[in-house]
Parts: structure tokens; sequence; C-alpha cells
């Protein structure tokens, strides 16, 4: 039988299956159950410190390829969020607040805040490819990205992960910029920037006109982002982007990554997919000769 | 969508045509894209070839959308989420303002199969009551309106708890106002009775990912809109709180 425990930076996980931010995390209802389904940790909606109503509507068009979204962030605040992780926690969820603000500043105090929720790690929302105004493309800046990890780990005491952008020439300097700034492991990848547009209606299909785009047609980005990014950071990576099975999961795995998030993939295989993901890994390893999953991680380096 | 056909029902409700091979059972909902303005959870009104949708108008875009004419463009997803399960004999219908648009096509289908169908409709005054006639036809039909202009005066609780003491039925369901739809649910739980009601709750996603539309651990617009009156009495939420835009819980 396959051990699928693994670790990140000292956050244990029942299974490597993560609910990737921005799905069914608004409320600690939803977390719970996306827990009680099979994750091993959630991902909270990105919090900010004043509450937000997002975008207007459309802000989702579903495509063959996968997901376009410019939902723009809504969320009630970091003081109202505090109910809404209280009540994950309660049903046992092992929960990592995913939070940003408009400088490092604000991210640093929203990030003060969660720690005291007692969220196992903070996840950094640095790229968000379609909000405005907000600290959610300091991805596309080396030293930004520096600055405002170290400015978040001076004031909290857990682990805390970046999350990168894939719309940057070369991620791997991100990462190796957020090591430097003392981030305890890398979340790769967000949503790639994209655009559709409704022919009958001779207009974008957001109203946000272009958003991010998540879902199978960018798994192979996400993979080749977290390789290049495990060949030249010592941290841990978290590896998100179009994870749907469990061989999906694998390749994120022997890239580099000791965990992956899910997001997308809910909405073909329903909230079970957590379950199944982990339970096709542990075959697929037992298959290739693994007893647990740290001993794949990376493999594919060799 | 090009709209086919708009009909004025009442001084503030409009029903839009448009023909879609998008399938729809009664109680579902459609997300419906209003160009330049927003794109909001209607149920459907009309099953059939050519569907429809009736709408309040009480914001900006259902205000533009009133201004739209045959040949405009909605754009339009969906159905989505789960249907009324017409079983039983008998069913006692209770709707409530705009309320009646998501329980028409329901109302239609349960005579259709043969059911007794009671609806009791209310509305704040005689002109604002919607579907009556469809209503009359699938069966007995029974009014309340607050001013009294037209059938009993009152709330359409008032007027459900009368006829739930008439006779027995075999089910009740219920669309309108939250507050008056948990009256409707505690009467039918009373007396013993599945009652099934349709919420209404804001969406962004519509497919059961953002979490905008959280009812407790439950999501409308994947799990509902349409719940049982079991699901509801055990619910924190349900006639007290719901979420705006942020995701904060305001009263309902």
């Amino acid at each position: 039988m396959v051990d699928l425990r693994t670790e990140i930076a000292g956050v244990a996980l029942r299974n490597p299956t993560m609910l990737a931010s921005g799905f069914l995390d608004e409320t600690g209802g939803s977390m719970a159950r996306v827990y009680q389904a099979g994750a091993g940790a959630v991902v909270t909606k990105s919090v900010g410190p004043q509450p937000r109503e997002g975008y207007p509507n459309p802000t989702i068009v579903e495509l063959d390829a996968g997901l376009l979204n410019a939902v723009g962030l809504p969320n009630p605040g970091v003081i109202e969020y505090e109910h809404e992780v209280k009540r994950a926690q309660a049903a046992g969820a092992v929960v990592i607040g995913s939070v940003y603000g408009k400088d490092a500043d604000e991210y640093a105090a929203v990030a003060a805040k969660m720690s005291t929720y007692g969220v196992q790690a903070i996840e950094l929302n640095l790229s968000c490819p379609h909000a405005k105004g907000l600290g959610t493309e300091i991805a596309q800046d080396e030293a930004a990205v520096r600055d405002f990890t170290r400015e978040v780990k001076d004031v909290v005491d857990i682990p805390v992960f970046p999350k990168l952008s894939p719309n940057v020439q070369d991620i791997a300097k991100f990462a190796v910029a957020a090591e430097e700034g003392g981030a305890d492991g890398i979340v790769a990848i967000n949503t790639m920037k994209a655009m559709a547009i409704t022919p009958e209606l001779k207009m974008p299909s957001l109203a946000n006109r272009f958003g991010g785009l998540s879902g199978p047609a960018i798994r192979p980005i996400g993979v080749r982002a977290v390789y290049d990014i495990c060949e030249k950071v010592q941290i841990p990576v978290i590896g998100v982007g179009g994870v749907g099975s469990g061989r999906d999961a694998l390749e994120y795995i022997m890239a580099g990554a000791s965990a992956v998030q899910v997001g997308t993939a809910i909405l073909s295989r329903g909230l079970g997919v957590f379950n199944e993901i982990a339970r096709e890994m542990a075959s697929l390893l037992e298959e290739a000769g693994f007893q647990s999953v740290p001993e794949a991680i990376g493999v594919a380096h060799a | 969508m090009p709209l086919l056909e708009i009909v004025r029902e009442t001084p503030t409700t409009t029903t839009y045509r448009f023909r879609g091979d998008l399938g729809g059972k009664p109680g579902q909902f459609l997300m419906v894209w209003i160009p330049r303005y927003d794109e909001l959870p209607m149920a459907l009104s009309h099953l059939g070839a050519v569907k429809g949708i009736t709408v309040r108008d009480y914001g900006d875009a259902t205000h533009a959308l009133a201004a739209f004419t045959a040949g405009d463009r909605i754009g339009v997803r969906g159905p989505y989420g789960n249907a009324f399960q017409l079983e039983g004999p008998s069913v006692l219908a209770v709707g409530g303002g705009s309320g009646m648009a998501s329980m028409i096509a329901a109302i239609e289908a349960f005579a259709q199969q043969g059911a007794r169908v009671v609806t009791a409709v209310g509305a704040r005054t005689a002109a604002e009551l919607l579907f009556v006639e469809r209503a009359n036809a699938a069966g007995e039909m029974h009014i309340a309106t607050d001013d009294g202009s037209r059938g009993s005066a009152g709330f359409v609780p008032a007027l459900a708890e009368k006829l739930l003491a008439r006779e027995s039925f075999a089910q009740v369901i219920t669309c309108g106002p939250e507050r008056m739809m948990a009256a409707v649910v505690d009467l039918a739980r009373q007396k013993g009775l599945p009652v099934q009601a349709s919420l209404e709750r804001y969406m962004k996603c519509g497919i059961g990912i953002c979490d905008a539309c959280a009812l407790d651990d439950k999501l409308v617009c994947w799990d509902g809109p349409i719940f049982t009156g079991d699901q509801l009495a055990k619910s924190e939420e349900f006639g007290r709180y719901r979420r705006d835009k942020s995701g904060r819980r305001v009263p309902v």
C-alpha cells in the first residue's frame, strides 16, 4: 500500500491534493465540505484588508480548453473572514490562508491577521492576472517578489508560499527571488492571461474583457514551470494548473512538486475529484515501484 | 440568442422568449447575459422549443433588459441547478410576486401528469399578480394581495394556511420572498408534508465553483436552487442570512 502522506515546509498533508485558491473557498461551510470530500488541505479565497465585491458579471466562461475567469477577487475582508476559517477548522480542515493587498505593508498586515486565525501557512497571491491596482501583478517584478515575501515573513511565524505567475519570460528567476526573500515554498502556477470573444455579440465574453485561463490547457505550462523552478531552488514547490487526474498530479510530482492544487477539475469530476486523484496516484505509484509520494518527487530530473 | 417575443406580464415584470435547444426541467435556471450590464440567474418560465424567462425590473441590468425589443440579443448559458421533484397525486403551490416565474413550469408539469394542483398566488396589488391565467388553467387558483385589490387581503402564507386546513395535499412547493417561503416551509412541516422551496442568491459562476451563492455548506446554483423542507429546517441561514457580493453574511 502506497503511503500518500506528504509534507511541505512542516505542513503535514494526508494526501498531496489541495483545493486551489478561488474555488469553493469564500465560505467556511464550503471549505469544510471540500476537506471532507478528500482534499489534503484547502487554500482560502484570496483575502484582502477590506471587503471587495469583485467584477461585474459575466465573470466566467467555460471553454473547451478550460475555464476563463475574471471574478476579480471578491472577499469579505480579513476581519470578517475569521468566522469562515474557524468554521472550516472546526470540521478538521487543514487551511492555508491566501492573501493580497495593494502594497507590501498591506500584504504583511493581512497575513499577520490571518495567521492569528490558526491557518497552517500563508499563500501570497502575487499573481492574479486580472486585478488592477492591487499587488497581484507584482509577480512581474523580481525585486518586489523578494521584498513582499520578506516583509510577510517578518510578521508571521508560519510558512509562507508565494504564488507565481506564468505570464513572465522566466518563472524560475522569480522563484529564486522568493527564496531569497525567505519563502518556505513556491506555488506555481497562477492562471494564464487570456481572452474570449462572443462573435454573436461582437464583444469580449468577460465584463473585465480579459481574465485568467485555468484547466487542462495550462497543465503543460505548469509542469514546465515547476520543472524549471525545481532546478533553481531548494524549497518545496506546490504544482497547480490543470490537474484533473492522478496521472496529471504525478507529472507535477515527478517535475519536482511536493503537492498539487486542484480547482477547475471540480467542474468535470465533482468534489470526488480529490479522493479520485489520490486513489489514482496510489495505484500509479505502486505500478512504478514507489512506496511513498516523497520517493517520486523530482524523479524526472534524473 | 436573438429575442423572438417580449411580453409585458405586469407593470414591473416581463417575459422574454427565444428559441433554444437547451433542454431544461421545471425549476431550473439559466445564466442570462444582458450585454454591457450584467449576467444574472433567471428561472425558465417557459420550457419547450421556444424558451422563456420572466424577469422583474429591479436593478440597472433588468431595467436595461426591459428596453430590449425583438431581435436584440442576450447571452444564455445553462440550464443549471436541480428541478422540482414532481411526485404524488396533489400539490399546493404557493407563489409570491415574481417567484411565480420559477414555479409556473412545475405547476403545469404537475397538472400534465394528472396531479391535482392548487395554486395560491400572492402579490402586493392586483396588477402585480403573475401567471394567474396559467395557474388557473393548470387547476384551482386562489389569490391574496397585500392591499386587498384582488382575492383575499393579506399575505399568501395566511391563504396557504387556510388551504392546508381545508384539504390534505401530498406536497407543497413554494417560491417568493425568502421570509414568505420560510413561513410556508414552517406551515408544511407542521402538517408533516414534504415541501420544496426554490431559493435565490447572488451568483457569479452558476456552475458550482465560485462559492458566491453559498447557503451553509450548500451551493444554491449546484445543490439547489430547490431545497427540501428537511434541508431548510437544518439551515442556519435560510430565512435569516444571505451573502452580499463580497461574501459577507447579511440579513435576508
